[in-house]
């Protein structure tokens, strides 16, 4: 076996082997058990005491969406106002200059919802102040809120409960002190040990070896791209995001970045089994959705291992697969785990230009995100996952006759109609999006925006589409990773985008923490004989089957008019 | 809404202190302690500067080896791919068109021994690594160029090659700046 193989393989087992204990972790943390970070406890007091908040107050499920709707309007506010003016604010070495209105705009949600699109490039985008202030601010708290979120879950799915269901702004403090910053210092230090920018010093210039002038940008980096992982986040502190040689020196801090993005969402299967006492139900749930990462990443490694087709008839050698928008660095193998890492897990960053991916890859990833729900953003790929599995309890019990229920609660008619809207919601502001765009791009050529339509695409034919239908994908599935051929800075992608983006985090955020607040109040049946069971293999190929129809047969349409036609137009 | 409003002003601003200035700060003084200081890690020459270690640069002259070709020009206050996609005919015509410029300045390459990194961008537009295969490939222009024997050369690359991680994992590499720092300390050395 090669090493570039057995790399892979070392990755994810690497990946398991600190996810589990960290999952262990959470729950004992979150149960309120003693934690060695303990040690934490005093500043917590001390951020509660400074807010003014009092963390024995329980919520109920809409006092908990009230809280997140609020702090995250404050930040939204805050955010977009820096970046508009962050060239008067300090830390401004390189002179950078502001956003513009619609950038700002895109940024600022782009940010706040996990989500890490970016339409600018670091180098010249951004200012060391909003980088910090602004998006490494929103990668923390951004994270915390999707944790915090799955915590409300973990509260509601307890045999018994009223409508307490803890504190909003203790579990996401607490998300923050216990399990996103101890582990990004952990991670900030290897990189940095590793060759990544930790100074605030700015650009730099130099002769080259045979003579060139040249710069070359710089910064305090390596804590950033800690939380960028971390907590699924995936935005840059360069353009090139973690292909970046200064982001990602080598292959040791690619499988750091690789673990890191992985640990919590996985961590996160395992706390919730130990939390709540149902070890074989998270089985299950781990089960399918590590069936679903490999479906998805045996044929895009394929793919890219063998190589470019036409590049391939032009007669050179291809020993290391398709290289185009790759660093040798990396290779094929680990590209392309990364490639359906960063778009299972919803982190969005790349170690390869994915514009420059083969088409097979292509779809992998857009399925990927389409489905949103293999492992998931930190919180909200367990909450995506829920909704599948609201819908796959109701389809069984219609199926076998039995009355839908799921951890002793009846689903019953206001639950499904949450779930199946949170379910087409996916769907329908991906497709539309790429409807719309299609036809202006059509329609409109010169309207007058920054990137003219006609300009937008930077390929011709099938892959000009899948630009388009990856933008809104990665938008919608809050992603935030792109064909970044696609000429976005502009008003209509910016705004358009936005939109996509705010629709795509919240509601998938409220509709599944309402539908377990809903059945919280419901009165518990225990176990019975007429119970379906939802710890077996049986309902976890149920719900595998219902997220194949319903997330991703919904987009095979659009998919062969992009990546499909690709792949056979290649042959 | 006050109940609301006011913990989450406060609550952002204590967090802003924390996580926005506290944390980097913390990180910074670490990164002092790192080889580079925090500040990238440069390789020194003849006393100068001649680049970071981690940032790939353009190389254009025979007797030095090519770095790959790069969508940014490796002017590195930028970074990017090309983003061509695989079927698009006119990145197709520029890959073309790189085969057999390297064919003309690399006398007696088949085209079939090309590996394919010398011809495609990468991702970062900075990458500073070339596969061994896309370094040896170049050794016989080299060794015209500077007016050495092959042997001599390939000896440098062997020596500069980096095995994968714990020789193990990932694939191996060499890094160009290096491996041309090497030859021209090789020149002065003679």
């Amino acid at each position: 076996m090669n090493t570039e193989l057995t790399g892979v393989i070392f990755t994810y087992l690497l990946t398991l082997t600190i996810a589990i204990p960290l999952g262990i972790y959470i729950a004992r943390m979150f149960r309120g058990d003693k934690t060695w970070l303990d040690f934490m406890a005093p500043l917590e007091r001390f951020i509660f005491r400074f807010s003014g908040i009092d963390t024995k107050k329980e919520m109920n499920w809409k006092q908990h969406m009230f809280a997140l709707l609020t702090i995250n309007s404050v930040w939204l506010f805050y955010a977009f106002f820096c970046l508009l003016f962050q060239a008067h604010l300090p830390l401004n070495p390189d002179g950078n200059p502001n956003q513009t209105p619609d950038l700002a705009f895109n940024t600022a949600i782009s940010f706040l919802v996990n989500c890490n699109l970016q339409d600018y490039s670091g180098e010249s985008g951004a200012t060391y102040f909003t980088q910090h202030f602004v998006i490494m601010f929103l990668q923390f708290v951004s994270a915390a809120t999707g944790i915090a979120a799955l915590f409300i879950l973990f509260k509601a799915f307890r045999d018994k409960v009223t409508d307490k269901l803890g504190n909003f702004w203790d579990f996401f403090v607490k998300s923050i002190t216990r399990i996103l910053l101890p582990l990004s210092v952990v991670m900030a230090i290897i990189l940095a040990f590793n060759g990544t920018p930790t100074s605030y010093k700015g650009k730099d210039s130099f002769i080259t070896l045979q003579g060139d002038t040249t710069h070359v940008s710089r910064g305090p980096a390596a804590a950033m791209i800690a939380i960028k992982h971390l907590g699924t986040n995936g935005g840059g502190w360069f353009g090139a995001n973690s292909a970046h040689p200064l982001e990602n020196p080598n292959y040791l801090t690619n499988t750091v970045e690789l673990v890191a993005q992985t640990i919590i969402p996985i961590a996160l299967v395992f706390a919730l089994g130990i939390y709540l006492k149902k070890k074989k139900f998270a089985y299950v749930m781990f089960g399918v959705m590590t069936l679903g990462m490999l479906m998805l990443l045996i044929p895009t490694m394929n793919a890219e291992i063998n190589g470019s087709p036409a590049i391939a008839r032009m007669g050179i050698s291809q020993p290391t697969g398709a290289m185009e928008g790759k660093e040798v660095r990396f290779g094929p193998a680990n590209t392309a785990y990364w490639n359906i890492i960063t778009t299972i897990i919803s982190t969005g960053s790349v170690n390869s230009m994915h514009d420059s991916a083969m088409p097979v890859s292509g779809f992998m990833m857009m399925m990927a995100m389409m489905t949103n729900c293999f492992y998931g953003g930190c919180g909200v790929g367990i909450l995506n996952f829920y909704v599948f599995i609201i819908i796959a309890v109701f389809i069984s019990g219609l199926m076998v006759g039995r009355t839908p229920e799921f951890f002793g609660r009846k689903i019953e008619a206001r639950e499904m109609k949450i779930a199946s809207i949170i379910a087409l919601l996916h769907p329908f502001i991906i497709l539309v999006g790429t409807a719309v765009s299609s036809y202006i791009l059509v329609h409109m050529p010169n309207a007058g925006w920054a990137v003219k339509p006609s300009a937008w695409l930077n390929n011709p034919g099938f892959h000009g589409f899948s630009e388009m239908l990856y933008q809104y994908t990665s938008s919608a599935a809050n992603n935030g990773s792109g064909f970044e051929g696609l000429g976005d800075n502009n008003i209509f992608w910016n705004v358009s985008a936005g939109f996509v983006l705010l629709l795509g985090r919240f509601l998938p955020i409220i509709g599944p923490v309402a539908i377990a607040g809903i059945l919280a109040g419901k009165k518990f049946i225990p176990e019975s004989a007429g119970t379906l069971k939802s710890d077996t293999s049986t309902f976890g190929i149920m719900v595998f089957a219902v997220i194949l129809i319903v997330a991703a047969l919904s987009f095979f349409p659009a998919l062969t008019l992009g990546p499909i036609a690709e792949h056979f137009s290649l042959k | 809404m006050k109940t609301y409003l006011l913990p989450s002003l406060k609550l952002t601003i204590i967090l802003l202190v924390i996580l926005a200035g506290i944390y980097p700060l913390a990180i910074a003084a670490v990164g002092k302690l790192t080889p580079g200081h925090g500040d990238g890690q440069t390789i020194q020459y003849k006393g100068r500067t001649v680049g970071y270690a981690n940032i790939g640069q353009k190389f254009t002259k025979d007797e030095y080896f090519w770095s790959r070709p790069s969508a940014v020009d490796y002017h590195a206050d930028g970074s990017g791919g090309s983003n061509k996609g695989p079927s698009n005919p006119d990145y197709l015509k520029d890959v073309e068109s790189r085969i057999q410029d390297f064919m003309k300045r690399n006398a007696g390459v088949t085209r079939a021994q090309i590996p394919v990194e010398l011809v495609t961008a990468s991702g970062s537009g900075l990458d500073p690594d070339l596969s061994p295969a896309g370094a040896k490939i170049q050794v016989a222009r080299i060794a015209r160029a500077r007016n050495m024997s092959a042997e001599q050369i390939n000896k440098i690359v062997d020596l500069q090659i980096e095995n994968p991680l714990l020789g193990m994992f990932g694939p191996a590499k060499v890094n160009v700046l290096r491996l041309n720092v090497a030859l021209d300390q090789l020149k002065s050395k003679n």
